[in-house]
């Protein structure tokens, strides 16, 4: 949807849909962050003129439908593999702009050996990671960024330490990795955490076409229809609950120059 | 209001006591009342009720429950606890049970005994998540890399998935080798009215478990044989394993057989499919009946053959382009005409579309029989 | 005798819920019974679904091609299923949500206000509990009192609290379908059983 509003008797866009994002609503859940990300990822590629570039790949999780709505090649992977498939790319194809979009069960369960190794080689790909603490396509369950005692269709009292760990703070872990050349955690709390995560995507993706190394960026998102609340409860958990537990920054950058010493 | 709100006394017609459980459900329970020690998985449609079954009842039966990281995980620590002799469950469903090839052909390799359900959808690849019958080559020849048949048991409805449960353990223990029960989307999303009887296998004594050699010399549980000659002897002892599960274990179930002159060959919901058609045929003077296998490996190939002394024609029914097919085919050896009508991709075969496919059958076998 | 029901509309609206109260209600008659849904990612947004079909025998097919009653809660769900319903099928249509009518002369339809009713009765999600008493009233799958029995059996054992409302939205549904109040018909239900004994009642099977 295009907004519109006239400055000095002359017509402005106040807001335009980005072009690579598709002309077309999303099936998710009305007020799900997947939406918001998939924007930021089109506006960010649009912005940089990457998106004729781009190849994509598609997690399996809700935003396997990602190929729906941004208009940009997209290669499905199996559940956790994408950043395999990303390397596989990135190995054949060197002009490309390779780029990941993994969930939390995607990305930091059954996938965590192949974002590990991903990284840890410093492939130059863009992963997107949105993290909402759940599984939402199947149903739901656990993951492993649910928070210690939030209540999951497979942890029906809440998720228990001593029984399923402790939430994986996923991009902490990889940023040791020297082949990580950045990674960062944003939220789609509200405006200025958008803008903010749009900045570190940019940045993320500014890192790949320097080829310094891997870049990743967390997103914290909400899943009202998994975590049983509305779309205006589940942003509040996401600020009062999550954030805390996941603190959004830049959580590691080598590509500053080193300074002094 | 309130008065009628009240709680009424039981349901004044009833005189079965049955529950309505979804299948998923069912088969969960059913594995715990079997003495299921351990239960390992991960979430994937349309098997996750499963899943949260088993998270909300074995932690409350004081038994293991583990939400693995993958069905990679979910599958070894399966491996793990069944190693141990402990009566071990694992589930998923297509996709997740490509993940755990590689494990059990392991477990088929060094005799671990575990059931594993596949509540199947449709394929291949991410596929969808509708019903499909598309894993039965995988799961009737092996499963995974190497030279070893698994047993797979058929249900076609909750109920008899239930009573499965319990024989696939009995089996899987009896022989020390895997068991697959193979169900799919239908019956694992469907509620149908069970009884709620429960049947607990008795333990075998497990000379092979592994519990630390306290007293004993150790045990290894394993699929290395690193000479030709000792893993061919190993083979032989699996194939004589498979031999006497051949002659023992064969399940299969007849309908509407006994004046029959055309059998459709199907199992799970496509048999029910069969079902009606077999009645709205039956109503239109076709005189049908249903061979329904319960266990696809081993298949019931003798007594297939032996119905074809009696029926002119066999249709074989499956959501799948025709993978049981190729067993029926084997067990006939040509002896009558085969047809075959399939649905894939989640689609479920209409009753129709199946009496179509008889009068097709009739007309290449001769015409009504009179 | 098979016969089969299809609620749908959004998700949200109770549907599985409704369908599996009919399914216990026809267990309660010791009949065969399955209820299936639609399941996964397609409930988003959409059209979701359950179908309860109801037997004297073992159920077959999982699928029905042509239910004998549709229960359409909103507009996509109407236009895919209200035309399906069988010959001298019941289309059981909520008209708060719902313009188009089924123009086919061989079926019944019912067109009432169903979201209207639920909110009367305390809560718009009950609008499929609302449908159950039209269902209840109007189709003779199951007794009305079957229906009632199990709708208390199953929101009594989950959400207790909520019970009267969902009788109340129950009752709404069979009175707006030209039924009599669910007390009388469960009085006359009992009568008749005292009256007659057991095997006489006509549920539609063998004794
Ligand atoms: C091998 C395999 N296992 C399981 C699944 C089922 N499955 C689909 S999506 C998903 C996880 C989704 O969670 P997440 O990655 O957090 O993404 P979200 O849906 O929450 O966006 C799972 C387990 C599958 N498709 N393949
Ligand atoms: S289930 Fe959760 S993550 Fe998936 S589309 Fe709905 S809100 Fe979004």
């Amino acid at each position: 949807m295009t907004v519109e509003t006239r400055v000095d008797d002359q017509p402005r866009v106040l807001y335009a849909p980005p072009e690579l994002l598709a002309d077309r609503s999303t099936t998710y859940c009305p007020g799900c962050g997947h939406g918001v990300v998939h924007r930021l990822v089109a506006e960010v590629l649009g912005e940089l003129g990457l998106g004729p570039r781009t190849i994509a790949v598609a997690p399996v999780g809700c935003s396997v439908f990602a190929y729906d709505f941004l208009e940009l090649d997209f290669v499905e992977a199996p559940h956790g593999r994408a950043p395999a498939v990303a390397t596989g790319i990135r190995r054949v194809m060197p002009d490309a702009f390779v780029l990941t979009y993994q969930g939390d069960g995607d990305l930091a369960a059954i996938g965590t050996g192949e974002i590990v190794h991903a990284a840890a080689r410093g492939e130059a790909i863009t992963a997107v990671f949105v993290n909402n603490g759940i599984y939402g396509m199947t149903g739901g369950q656990m993951a492993p960024t649910t928070l210690v005692g939030q209540r999951t269709t497979s942890c029906p009292n809440g998720r228990d330490p001593a029984f399923a760990g402790a939430p994986i703070p996923m991009t902490e872990m990889l940023a040791v990795l020297p082949g990580v050349a950045y990674a960062a955690r944003g939220s789609v709390v509200d405006a200025s955490s958008i803008g903010r995560t749009k900045q570190y995507l940019k940045k993320a993706c500014q890192v790949q076409l320097d080829r310094a190394g891997f870049a990743i960026v967390e997103v914290l998102s909400n899943c009202p229809i998994g975590w049983g609340m509305t779309p205006v409860e589940s942003i509040e958990h996401l600020r009062d609950a999550v954030a805390p537990v996941y603190p959004p920054g830049v959580i590691v950058d080598r590509t500053a120059p080193a300074r002094g010493g | 209001m309130t008065a009628v709100a009240e709680r009424p006394a039981d349901a004044p017609f009833a005189r079965r006591t049955r529950v309505l459980r979804k299948g998923n459900e069912a088969i969960a329970e059913a594995a715990i009342r079997a003495g299921c020690d351990a239960y390992f998985g991960y979430p994937i449609t349309p098997q996750a009720e499963l899943l949260e079954w088993m998270a909300r009842r074995m932690p409350q039966e004081g038994r293991a429950f583990v939400q693995a990281e993958s069905e990679l995980g979910a599958i070894n620590m399966g491996l793990g606890a069944a190693a141990c002799g402990k009566r071990v469950l694992v589930s998923s469903s297509s996709p997740g049970m490509s993940l755990m090839a590689e494990a059990m052909s392991y477990m088929a390799g060094s005799e671990v005994p575990i059931v594993v359900v596949n509540v199947m959808r449709g394929g291949p690849g991410l596929g969808s998540i509708g019903p499909g019958q598309g894993d039965y080559w995988q799961a009737t020849r092996g499963h995974g890399h190497g030279d070893y048949r698994l047993p797979v048991l058929a249900p076609s409805s909750i109920g008899e998935a239930m009573d499965l449960v319990a024989a696939s353990f009995e089996i899987a223990e009896r022989y020390r080798t895997p068991v697959i029960l193979l169900a799919d989307g239908i019956l694992g999303q469907a509620m149908e009215p069970v009884e709620e009887t429960y049947r607990t296998p008795p333990r075998l004594a497990a000379d092979w478990a592994l519990t630390g050699a306290d007293g004993r010399p150790p045990r290894v549980v394993k699929s290395l044989h690193l000479k030709p000659e000792a893993l061919e002897q190993h083979n032989r002892h699996l194939r004589a394993k498979e031999a006497a599960i051949r002659d023992a274990e064969v399940r299969w179930a007849g309908e509407r057989l006994d004046d029959a002159d055309l059998a459709i060959v199907a199992y799970g919901t496509a048999a029910r499919v069969a079902r009606t058609a077999i009645a709205r045929a039956r109503e239109s003077g076709m005189r049908v009946g249903l061979f329904r296998p319960i266990t696809l490996w081993p298949f019931p190939d003798a007594e297939l053959r032996h119905l074809a002394t009696q029926v002119r024609g066999f249709l074989v029914l499956e959501m799948s382009a025709g993978q049981m097919l190729d067993d029926v085919r084997l067990a006939l050896e040509g002896a009558r005409p085969i047809a075959f009508h399939g649905r894939t991709g989640g689609m479920v075969p209409m009753p129709g579309e199946v009496v179509a496919a008889l009068h097709r059958l009739e007309n290449r076998t001769g015409g009504p029989a009179r | 005798m098979e016969r089969s029901v299809i609620f749908s509309g959004f998700g949200g609206q109770g549907l599985l819920f409704a369908g599996q109260v009919l399914a216990q209600a026809a267990m309660a008659e010791d009949r065969e019974v399955l209820w299936i849904p639609s399941y996964g990612p397609e409930m988003r947004g959409g059209t979701a679904y359950c179908t309860v079909i109801v037997s004297e025998e073992p159920v077959g097919s999982p699928i029905v091609e042509r239910p004998d009653v549709a229960v359409v809660l909103n507009p996509p769900s109407h236009a895919k299923f209200a035309h399906t319903v069988v010959p001298n099928g019941v289309v059981v249509t909520n008209a708060s949500l719902v313009d188009s009518r089924v123009e086919r002369e061989d079926v019944s339809e019912i067109a009432l206000p169903l979201s209207e009713l639920a909110s009367a009765a305390g809560d718009p999600r009950l609008v499929s509990v609302v449908a159950l008493g039209v269902v209840a009233a109007r189709t003779g799958i199951v007794l009305a009192g079957s229906v009632h029995r199990a709708l208390v059996d199953i929101v009594g054992r989950k959400r207790p609290q909520v019970l009267d409302m969902d009788v109340a939205a129950f009752d709404a549904g069979i009175r707006a379908a030209g039924g009599r109040p669910i007390a009388e018909i469960l009085r006359d239900e009992a009568r008749a059983l005292d009256a007659t004994l057991r095997e006489t009642v006509p549920v539609g099977r063998e004794p």
